[in-house]
């Protein structure tokens, strides 16, 4: 059970937290021909926009209700009328997401009822659902956010649905009629491969999944026929949400969706599995029975492999993975994710810190979780010895000043192609991250004593000793171009002598 | 900020289009509109001086999503790039300790990071609940012993253009004449060379490209007092009213300082650009001219000679390669004409422009060095930009960020342009990578290959048709 230490400190330096509306617009990308619309100032929605853009290199649709210094004063609340009626007409997008931002919080909006006021005053888009969540930046963070939204959608579009006079929920008896498909709520911490890759082996069993969001199939960056779009192309289409209540399962991932799948499970009585994780021979030895319990199928021969590949991994890697020093930040369920991964395979986590608090921190694989930035994080990893960082591109500096390498995780990404898309999960992801760590620790490892020379040591021609593995510092240069010349003319030698 | 002083910001009189209706007033519309806010306009007009502590006040999306993303470089220090921000919590709203927080932050950043000066950007939220970040500034500089800098920039106040000018507007009122140059050291004097002090307004050193130019202006005789704000620091920006000229950088926004530095310290400035070997020349021209120096007017002119000699043979190659290549540039302002002048130094055929963000002094600009007949195109829009793309038969899209993906998802080669680009263009050694990105893109092997059809497929090919 690790201890919470609250923040401590008026500045935060470095944040390592992205906000809730940016985190609830990425739950509403992972729905299908979808636009989310920031309910507050313009530069909350350009500086998302940009965020999303950079990290994931493809274009991202989000809009703004643009309130200016008149309606945040008077009111906003026409700018949402018409913010949705202008979406409506331009885009006709099967689905709105409505997150708030600090600025209409405070103003003290209230955006469930601008949403009925929007359907009174404009019936002809009845048939377009919009999606309002309160989503305030000064409370939470990236993960909060997305599972708010995730939360509201099931709010929004499962109702639809009659109530069933007995109570105790909607839908009650249709629970299993669709007998191969299986609700997966996927949590921030999920990347489009990640996704790709669940879908895969959740099809391995003859199930059909439905993933809620999808970004796999939105973000997953592919070159389409069509040009340009002003909406998401791919993710979970809206007419498969109202079908949740008829699954014979659902997959809960990452503690943060637990809300909103108690929220699920309240509406339709669908059995739920959760798991905190899906990294590491456990975690993923979890999900893989659960798998074979619903579809009362045994496990794939080719599943089997991997799990016979990670052993294999895990076996080799464990030499330099062995007491090794982590230093991790990143959102709470990524945090914990790491953690669980490292510790099992007899890393150590001497850093650990979350942008916000959640349930699931007390559970990370750590003494202390720090609730803090990137230089909360700097310090723990300096006065803990850390070899190694896991955090996101932001922590370039951080870790380059702690002089030890960076395993980018999380968001954002913005200084590596393709980092977006990396398989994280299950027995390959967990495999290649265990190379990966391995492999980065070895190239900054500084496991052998420094050479000594005796005192009486006879060895005078030694001034020509290989330069040292690192590179020297500036102004040694001449020293290494000698040395080479020395090796040269060495090398060189024997032929004269022939 | 108070409504009367955003409008006094929007009434700029050294601008020619000054007596239209502003375009500032008009109010963005709801699910339609795109672009940062004065927030952002702001930050990215100060951020890059260099040992100044940026603080962001307010809650975490505003320097959340914005921190370390600018491609700004520094010569020396590396503060700015440090994120800070008061991250206040949903307690500081509600209960009021937003600028209690901001005080001990200001505070905290003095303690650890020893700046030269802390600046505090105000935010929409701290904005609507009314923190005095004026008062708190005082205090905390009376406190800490540094110049705390107040930049009331919260993000709907409008635009960001207007950030821009609230920027140079705060330097001018409490940065600008409190501090004086040093002597220039007699090393750095050379017989027969006068040292002339100016300044260069609205010049960011977007991935160091200035430093393609600085050395020329160091033979010269020179001395750039502070450029705002690239490679600046806090120093250089309290001397700018002693210069002897300025030059206003491919920022019409940031014009309210060089126009007070001109009512106030009777420094003349010209608009200029550093892109594309013609502009180049004429910044160091007028310069010339504005100094009126004979020796370094005569210095100038051999300056130019010798460095075009050189730059156009190193150009020739890349020109037998570019030249008729048809461009459609969108980008904001002045340089939708000063990279106009770059292209055609290149031999490329400019097809239309944006001008969405363009003053009616960058459209006429445009007018003299396009011809009358130019497209100029105001909805920015990705199916516009496609459909101009398509009419006009362009082999690229020169744009800013947010547009590389519209170009790339409809297989169209691509130019960034604006300042997250990893690329520096500026001056004449700039041209050089500006026609070797060119270059790279519209040659590029993959174009073909992605409009390819795979071999089993029926339907057409997808993307946009390439004329040439």
């Amino acid at each position: 059970m690790a201890e919470i230490l609250k923040r401590n400190k008026a500045l935060a330096v470095n944040p390592l937290k992205a906000s809730q509306p940016v985190g609830a617009s990425l739950a509403f990308l992972g729905i299908n021909k979808a636009i989310p619309m920031l309910h507050g100032s313009q530069g909350c929605t350009a500086f998302g926009k940009v965020f999303f853009v950079r990290h994931f290199r493809e274009p991202i649709p989000l809009q703004t209700t643009a309130m200016d210094q008149v309606s945040t004063v008077m009111s906003a609340d026409e700018n949402v009328i018409l913010g949705l009626k202008t979406v409506c007409e331009k885009s006709k997008p099967a689905l709105i997401g409505l997150p708030t931002t600090g600025l209409s919080e405070t103003q003290g909006t209230d955006i469930k009822r601008l949403v009925k006021d929007f359907y009174a005053a404009h019936p002809e888009f009845a048939h377009i659902p919009v999606v309002p969540v309160n989503t305030p930046d000064f409370t939470g963070c990236l993960e909060s956010g997305y599972a708010l939204a995730v939360k509201a959608i099931l709010e929004t579009l499962l109702p639809s649905v009659a109530p069933s006079p007995t109570g105790g929920g909607l839908g009650r008896g249709t629970v299993g009629k669709r007998k191969k498909q299986v609700n997966v709520l996927a949590g921030s911490f999920l990347t489009p491969g990640d996704i790709e890759h669940i879908k895969e082996l959740v099809e391995a069993f003859g199930l059909r999944p439905l993933v809620l969001p999808d970004i796999g199939d939105s973000l997953d960056g592919h070159l389409t026929e069509m040009e340009s779009t002003p909406l998401t192309v791919g993710g979970t289409p809206v007419s498969d949400i109202s079908s949740m209540g008829e699954s014979i399962a659902t997959l809960v991932l990452g503690n943060s969706m637990f809300d909103a799948a108690d929220f699920l499970k309240s509406q339709t009585n669908v059995p739920d599995h959760r798991f905190d994780s899906l990294m590491g021979l456990d975690a993923v030895d979890a999900f893989v029975a659960a798998l074979a319990e619903i579809s009362a199928k045994p496990v794939p021969e080719k599943i089997e492999r991997q799990r016979a590949q990670l052993q294999d991994a895990m076996v080799d890697a464990h030499f330099m993975l062995g007491f090794a020093r982590i230093a991790i930040a990143a959102d709470p369920d990524l945090l914990y994710g790491y953690s669980r991964l490292v510790t099992e395979m007899g890393c150590e986590v001497v850093a650990a810190v979350a942008p916000a608090r959640a349930n699931i921190l007390s559970d990370v694989f750590a003494s202390q979780v720090g609730i803090g930035d990137l230089e909360d994080m700097e310090i723990a990893a300096k006065r803990g010895g850390a070899q190694l960082v896991i955090s996101n591109s932001h922590a370039v500096e951080t870790a380059r000043r702690l002089g030890v390498p960076l395993l980018r995780a999380g968001f954002p990404q913005y200084d590596l192609i393709g980092g977006y898309q990396r398989l994280w999960v299950g027995y390959r992801g967990t495999r290649q991250a265990l190379f990966d760590l391995a492999n980065m620790l070895v190239e900054h490892g500084h496991h052998e004593p420094e050479a000594y020379v005796s005192i009486y040591a006879q060895r005078t021609g030694d001034a020509a000793h290989f330069p040292h593995p690192n590179p020297p510092p500036v102004g040694e240069g001449t020293n290494v171009k000698s040395n080479m010349g020395d090796l040269c003319h060495a090398a060189s030698a024997p032929h004269k002598t022939h | 900020m108070q409504a009367k002083d955003i409008a006094e910001l929007l009434n700029e009189p050294a601008c020619a289009h000054n007596k239209k209706e502003k375009s500032g007033c008009a109010r963005p519309k709801p699910g339609a509109t795109a672009g940062g806010c004065s927030f952002d306009g702001a930050q990215i007009a100060l951020l890059p001086i260099a040992d100044v502590a940026h603080i962001v006040h307010g809650p975490i999306a505003c320097a959340g999503s914005s921190w370390d993303n600018r491609g700004t470089r520094s010569s020396g220090p590396t503060l700015y790039r440090i994120g800070m921000t008061t991250d206040l919590t949903e307690q500081d709203v509600i209960m009021g300790r937003g600028e209690k927080r901001l005080f001990h932050a200001i505070k905290q950043a003095v303690d650890s990071y020893a700046p030269k000066a802390v600046f505090v950007y105000n935010t929409c939220v701290p904005a609507l609940t009314g923190d005095d970040i004026g008062a708190v500034c005082k205090a905390a500089a009376e406190k800490c012993g540094v110049p705390v800098v107040p930049v009331d920039c919260a993000g709907f106040y409008g635009t960001k253009n207007l950030g821009n000018r609230i920027a140079g507007e705060a330097m001018f009122k409490y940065v600008v004449g409190t501090g004086e140059p040093l002597p220039v050291p007699e090393s750095a004097q050379r017989p027969g060379i006068t040292v002339h002090d100016v300044n260069l307004i609205g010049e960011y050193n977007i991935a160091g490209e200035f430093w393609n130019v600085a050395p020329l202006f160091d033979e010269l005789g020179l001395r750039i007092l502070c450029t705002l704000s690239g490679d600046a620091r806090f120093h250089e920006v309290q001397t700018m009213h002693r210069a002897e000229a300025n030059m206003v950088v491919c920022a019409k926004a940031l014009l309210n300082v060089a126009r007070k530095l001109q009512t106030d310290y009777k420094t003349p400035f010209f608009e200029g650009s550093f892109y594309g070997v013609t502009d180049t020349s004429m910044a160091f021209r007028e310069f010339a001219k504005l100094l009126n120096d004979p020796s370094l007017t005569e210095r100038t002119e051999a300056l130019i000679a010798r460095e075009e000699a050189k730059i156009n043979a190193a150009l020739d190659p890349w020109r037998e390669q570019l030249r008729g290549k048809r461009v459609l540039l969108y980008t904001g302002g002045v340089k939708s004409w000063s990279i106009v002048s770059a292209l055609q130094d290149l031999g490329m055929d400019v097809v239309a422009t944006g001008t969405s963000k363009s003053t009616e002094e960058d459209k006429a600009r445009i007018r003299e060095i396009m011809g009358e007949k130019t497209r100029m195109i105001t909805d920015g829009s990705p199916k516009a930009l496609l459909g101009v793309v398509k009419e006009y038969q362009a082999d690229i899209l020169i744009a800013g960020g947010r547009n590389m993906y519209t170009a790339l998802k409809a297989r169209i080669p691509f130019l960034d342009i604006n300042q997250e680009r990893e690329f520096g263009y500026e001056g004449y050694s700039g041209m050089v990578e500006l026609a070797r990105q060119l270059a790279l893109t519209i040659q590029s092997p993959v174009w073909s290959s992605v409009r390819k059809p795979s071999p089993w497929a029926k339907t057409g090919v997808p993307g946009v048709e390439l004329g040439a």
